[in-house]
């Protein structure tokens, strides 16, 4: 291996890394806050990802289906148990939050997809599809279940999985596809040449991650995600609700998974099924920062990233089978360290 | 809050009528079906009952890991490659026999089970569906490319078994033998429930600190359940290798994992006839969605997985015990349990003679950050009284109950019960050593009989495992068990309720559950942790009286309270706490004069 190829190989493993990033902190913001082990997280990626270079080729993408009828069964829900608890006030906000807005969307994506806009608003129109996604979930999946163990949770995450996977084989179809890099330049770093999409990837992760932070230390909302993640019934007692939380840390999920699947759509080509496993490999990251520390996440994941990219020089096939091994001698790690007994599930 | 207590009651209710089931019935329609099933079915469903058979192998392992023990796992079709790749090497790549194609499978699957298991068990309950996750996928990668595999072509020509001389090369003949193994795999795993190990396997997933400090190394356990799972996969892969004749990793994606998972959840995760049924439902529904929905969307694809998300979605949503409970409905038996017919007694420990040293607690620490729980607390407890450790809410004494139980690590000082050091035992230790305890937090197992509660607390007076226990080597035991379990019950005057549920039984009676459960440990210090909190007057009375005759029958007694009347007319001596530190011991009529525990009740006089 000569220093090109090592420099080349650092970089793609630093553009993936920041990716896993991304992903491994809205996992563990979902994970803290709802107890959520968020497998479908990928599926976000995928959906932005295809959206978006359906649009471009002037396609309606299928993801406003998902989107209209996720937003009616949520609605369907909320209503039907505001009217048990006869609270009419309540149902002109259902209406707006998951009639309208997504109709709204709906339409404005069938209007602008076949007059091909500059890529910027796709870029919007993809997230305006999937972003409202994430509380929608929450709704219909998890909020009915948000006292249940951490596995049945994890259950319902599979199950989520399964669905969001089928219906994306529905609406995208098996071919892989890949969207337009936002640059075509390419500039000479020393020796290496690096593309302008992997610095837009880089910069818009570090620019992501610097906005969650400033969210959780400055913004009312982000306190309110903190206070929940530290102590959850603490926080329901000091009139922080747990349905409010929980929306908001899936839109937050949504919006991170959704700008990752546009960051690497120009650089990789994805699939129906493609967001599983990269959702999976921030939960790798996650997993070596200990699952339970931001930065010490984002490490783990840039580490993923560069464990990859290497291993896909050295044993290319063996790429995934490496990268999912690596969470082994962090758990050995993790185990030693733990001497108590599990506390105990309440039935 | 009573909203919850209410259905938990209910919950438990319903469980036990599960578990009254008549199995006897169920289990012999149940083979006649099989019996027939060959005769009556055409090839093409003999060949999905085959699917449904080997399916069951693998939902059983996971019935046993995620619905009794409470563990999790997406990785089981992994355990099922390893079996169907390791004959499929031995046999074709070495021309070897199947039957060392098998034990090979086994070995590996083994190997890899109690290395996960090694690493995870301990960890939080989510570590361990993360990481077979992880290694589903790691493996299934590994198939599709290790050239010795034949990558993502596999490995064709596969003999098939030959069995006494017979080759086994029709779908009706793999039928016999893929359901001789499902229903000596169900029935082993029934009797293994109803066992000491079974007892304690069902603690694992709700009261494991509960089956601690009744000697059982959970842990452990944990592992053993995770192996017996792996296992089962394993025979899964084999009977599948030789069954199919090929292996391809196709068969090993991590869909199968989690479909794996949701036929355990369909079936009813905690009954080992789910297995059968999950396993059944969703393979024949699979196999009818594939006809069909490729129909409706006018193209091809794996659209069932929608329709399975849906479905598992509805199921947690509305019914999380899965099926199962549906079906037991059909067949419940109204009649309850005889008592246990008499039987050979359990060895006892050597009493000891009233007045030794018994325990002795010497200057012991324990801070928490900053604050001083138990601070230098000294005293020491002969053996056949009662001594009463009180104190005002706060004052460290459940924080010194659980530095003797061996729930918390002391920071200093030392323990010493019978003259050994027990302070850095764990709480399973303890309990072999003759110290038993009740739970100020009731701590049954709702949901099974009063009779098994109890059984739990004989724990560590049996000995025979996991194996004895499927194969039916444990009964003479478990008989003397069970036995052991009814006269105790009898001894605290519960004799009524050996088979009710234990968490229909009113809060007075549980408690006095959990300390027939203590004495059935035949201990010889028993600690009962505020047992008269949130008891009635007469509760608290005939709770009394059966404490002092539990005395006057030999057994000594630490009792923590704050409840000083009730302690006061009961106790020998009394130890007083406050902040804490001893402010007083002695006599009752000395302690209730006492200036300094007047003022840490009532506060001092401004």
């Amino acid at each position: 291996m000569n220093t090109d190829i090592f420099l080349w190989l650092a970089q793609d493993g630093v553009i993936n890394g920041a990716i896993y990033a991304l992903l491994a902190l809205a996992l563990l913001l979902v994970f803290s806050v709802t107890r959520v082990i968020f497998v479908p997280q990928g599926e976000f990626i995928t959906f932005a990802a295809l959206s978006l270079a359906l649009l471009e080729s002037g396609q309606t993408p299928g993801t406003l289906y998902i989107l209209v009828f996720g937003g009616i069964a949520a609605a369907g829900l909320d209503a039907f148990a505001a009217l048990r608890e006869r609270a009419w006030r309540r149902l002109p906000r259902i209406a707006a939050l998951y009639l309208v807005l997504p109709f709204a969307v709906a339409a404005l994506v069938a209007w602008a997809a076949p007059q091909k806009f500059a890529q910027w608003v796709q870029v919007l129109l993809a997230l305006a599809m999937v972003v409202p996604l994430g509380p929608i979930i929450y709704r219909i999946a998890y909020q009915p279940l948000a006292g249940a163990s951490i596995l049945v949770l994890f259950i319902v995450s599979m199950a989520v999985h399964y669905i969001l996977t089928g219906l994306s084989l529905v609406f995208f179809g098996g071919e892989g596809l890949r969207s337009r890099p936002f640059s075509e330049a390419k500039f000479k770093l020393g020796v290496v040449e690096v593309s302008a999409q992997s610095i837009w990837v880089v910069a818009a992760s570090a620019v992501l991650i610097l906005l969650l932070w400033l969210l959780f230390e400055r913004s009312i909302y982000g306190k309110a995600l903190r206070a929940t993640s530290m102590n959850r019934v603490g926080a329901r007692l000091v009139g922080i609700p747990s349905v409010l939380t929980g929306h908001l840390s899936f839109l937050l999920a949504a919006f991170i998974g959704a700008v990752s699947g546009i960051l690497i759509a120009p650089i990789t080509t994805l699939y129906y099924d493609t967001g599983f496993l990269i959702g999976l490999k921030g939960f790798v990251g996650a997993i070596l920062g200990g699952m339970g520390s931001y930065p010490l996440a984002a490490l783990g994941s840039v580490a993923v990233g560069l464990i990859e990219s290497f291993s896909s020089f050295w044993a290319s096939a063996f790429k995934e089978a490496i990268v999912f091994t690596l969470i082994i001698p962090m758990l050995v790690w993790l185990s030693l360290r733990s001497h108590r007994v599990e506390e105990d599930e309440e039935p | 809050m009573i909203a919850a207590l209410r259905s938990h009651a209910a919950a438990a209710l319903r469980s036990h009528a599960v578990a009254a089931l008549r199995s006897h019935a169920v289990l012999g329609l149940f083979i006649a079906f099989l019996i027939a099933a060959p005769f009556l079915l055409s090839e093409f469903y003999v060949t999905l009952m085959n699917y449904i058979g080997l399916a069951t192998l693998v939902t059983l392992g996971l019935v046993l890991l995620t619905g009794v023990a409470g563990l999790m796992s997406f990785g089981q079709q992994a355990f099922v490659g390893v079996g169907a790749y390791a004959t499929g090497v031995v046999t074709t790549l070495y021309s070897g026999s199947p039957w060392l194609g098998l034990l090979a499978g086994m070995a590996a699957t083994a190997f890899v089970a109690l290395g996960l298991g090694l690493i995870t068990v301990r960890l939080s309950g989510h570590y361990l569906p993360l990481s077979t996750i992880a290694w589903g996928i790691s493996v299934y990668f590994a198939f599709g490319n290790l050239e010795v595999l034949g990558r993502y072509n596999g490995l064709q020509g596969i003999p098939p078994l030959s069995i006494l001389g017979r080759t086994v090369d029709t779908g009706r003949e793999s039928y016999v033998l893929i359901w001789l193994a499902a229903l000596a795999a169900l029935l082993a795993a029934r009797n293994l429930l109803d066992s000491r190990a079974g007892r304690a396997i069902r603690a694992l997933r709700f009261r494991a600190t509960m089956a601690e400090s009744f000697g059982i190394d959970t842990a452990r356990l944990k592992l053993i359940i995770f192996l017996y799972a792996a296992l089962l996969a394993s025979l899964s892969g084999w009977l599948y290798a030789h069954f199919l004749r090929f292996v391809s990793p196709g068969a090993f994606n991590v869909n199968m994992g989690i479909e794996y998972l949701f036929m355990a959840v369909v079936g009813g995760a905690s009954q080992v006839w789910g297995a059968v049924i999950g396993a059944s439902i969703l393979t024949l529904l699979k196999e009818w969605l594939k006809d069909l929905l490729p129909k409706l969307f006018e193209q091809s694809g794996n659209y069932e997985v929608i329709v399975f998300g849906l479905l598992m979605l509805m199921l947690l949503h509305h019914a999380r015990d899965g099926l199962m409970p549906v079906f037991a409905r059909l067949f419940r038996s109204r009649q309850p349990a005889p008592p246990p017919p008499a039987a050979a007694a359990l060895a006892r420990r050597p009493r000891l003679a009233p007045g030794e040293a018994l325990l002795e607690v010497d200057a012991v620490h324990k801070n928490f950050g900053g604050l001083a729980a138990v601070n230098a607390l000294s005293f020491a407890m002969r053996s056949g009284e009662i001594l009463g450790l009180i104190g005002p809410n706060g004052a460290g004494k459940s924080t010194l109950f659980n530095l003797v139980t061996g729930v918390l690590p002391a920071d200093g000082g030392a323990i010493r019960f019978l003259g050994e050091r027990i302070d850095a035992l764990p709480s399973r230790r303890i309990a072999q050593r003759g110290l038993a305890r009740s739970f100020q937090h009731v701590n049954l197992m709702g949901a099974m009989s009063v009779l098994e509660n109890v059984a739990i607390g004989a724990h560590l007076r049996g000995t025979k495992g996991s194996v004895a226990a499927m194969l039916r080597l444990d009964r003479d035991e478990e008989r003397s068990l069970r036995y052991e379990a009814a006269q105790q019950i009898a001894r605290v005057g519960l004799g009524a309720h050996l088979s009710d549920a234990a968490g229909s039984l009113p809060l007075g009676q549980q408690r006095v559950v959990e300390i027939a459960r203590a004495l059935a440990a035949d201990p010889l210090l028993l600690l009962l942790d505020e047992p008269a909190a949130g008891l009635r007057l007469q509760e608290k009375q005939a709770l009394a009286a059966l404490l002092r005759r539990l005395r006057d029958e030999g057994m000594s007694i630490l009792l923590v309270e704050h409840d000083m009347d009730f302690v006061m007319g009961l106790v020998d001596r009394l130890v007083v706490m406050d902040f804490g530190e001893k402010i007083a011991e002695g006599l009752p009529r000395e302690i209730q004069g006492n200036p300094a525990v007047i003022e840490a009740y009532l506060g001092g006089i401004e």
